[in-house]
């Protein structure tokens, strides 16, 4: 059975297309998921994608935390089924307390878009279980708040429980000790500021995005059989 | 009793501030000397109703922390203000 991949549009999301095409080029399902709905249907793996959610007022991610799908993400999160923030998804994992750290303004003030490369730190997450440590792969990032940062304490735990997913190889923007991507403590909610979904397919110059989102479709897939076997 | 609320966010002492810097480092070629340490910030203006001081002041501090300022890299100083005694 494939995994089912639930897709939050938030009002000014502009990536969720992207990422249900995406998905299913690599044999997942998608479905996408408004954010004024208060459950996620049947999924088994929410992504919740890029683009500036609510118009990224006040802070990026400040009002989307809010939106009423959130409260099912949460639920979903604290289940243990995996959750992915892309770029504006990942500020919006931060503003609600599922990540750790915050996503600023860039170093130099500059909105980047470009193919950057980014070093896979970790095979220990839903996003990397496919992959190989230190697998370099070309993945674009689009955007003016991708600068991670986070407190001492913090840095040193994500550096000690191994919670840095991915970082950067040309650290473009900023980011405390290069980081592009982290992971929660569970594992299961991992947030990145590139983005796979934009690096699935070769006329769009990459297909090194599809590892991650493989690993997203195994890493939902072992979620459907453990619910299965837990119910059976 | 109406009171009209100042919240100025500021980034945390540490956290790096892309916008304070870039117009630090503008200003001397502009002719103005001898400016440091400059930090952009927001301010948030709105008007709320209370029975009394310190429950506008409890108010306004948790309207603050959960939603007007990203506690992992910001702060914030609440004014208050009697606008309207009923």
């Amino acid at each position: 059975m494939a995994a089912r991949i639930g897709v939050v549009t938030f009002p000014g999301s502009n990536c969720e297309l992207d990422a249900v095409e995406a998905i299913r080029g690599l044999g997942g399902l998608a479905d996408l998921v408004w954010h004024g709905a208060t459950t996620l249907g049947q999924v088994d793996a929410v992504v919740l994608p890029g683009g500036f959610a609510h118009g990224d007022y006040l802070r990026p991610g400040a009002i989307a935390r809010f939106s009423p799908v959130m409260d099912a993400v949460r639920a979903h999160a604290a289940d243990g089924g995996p959750v992915v923030g892309i770029c504006n998804g990942f500020q919006v994992l931060t503003e609600a307390g599922l990540l750790p750290g915050a996503l600023q303004k860039n170093r130099g003030l500059k909105f980047l878009c470009a193919t950057t490369r980014i070093r896979v730190e970790t095979t220990s997450c839903a996003l990397t279980a496919e992959a190989t440590v230190g697998d370099v792969l070309r993945i674009p990032i689009n955007h003016f708040e991708g600068s991670y940062t986070c407190d001492a304490a913090t840095l040193a735990a994500l550096r000690a429980d191994d919670r840095v997913v991915v970082r950067y190889v040309d650290n473009p923007n900023g980011s405390v000790d290069d980081i592009a991507g982290v992971c929660n403590e569970g594992r299961n909610v991992v947030g990145l500021m590139p983005h796979p979904e934009r690096a699935c397919h070769p006329l769009v110059g990459s297909t090194d995005g599809a590892v991650l989102l493989r690993s997203l479709l195994v890493s939902a897939g072992a979620a459907v059989a453990r619910a299965v076997s837990s119910n059976g | 009793m109406l009171f009209s609320v100042l919240v100025e966010t500021r980034l945390r002492p540490g956290i790096a501030d892309p916008q304070g810097a870039t117009i630090e480092r503008s200003l001397p070629h502009l002719g103005f000397d001898g400016i440091r340490g400059v930090r952009v910030g927001k301010a948030i203006r709105f008007e709320l109703e209370a029975p009394d001081e310190s429950s506008a002041q409890a108010h306004a501090d948790e309207v603050c922390q959960r939603f007007l300022i990203n506690p992992v890299i910001e702060a914030a100083e609440v004014t208050l203000t009697v606008v309207e005694v009923v």
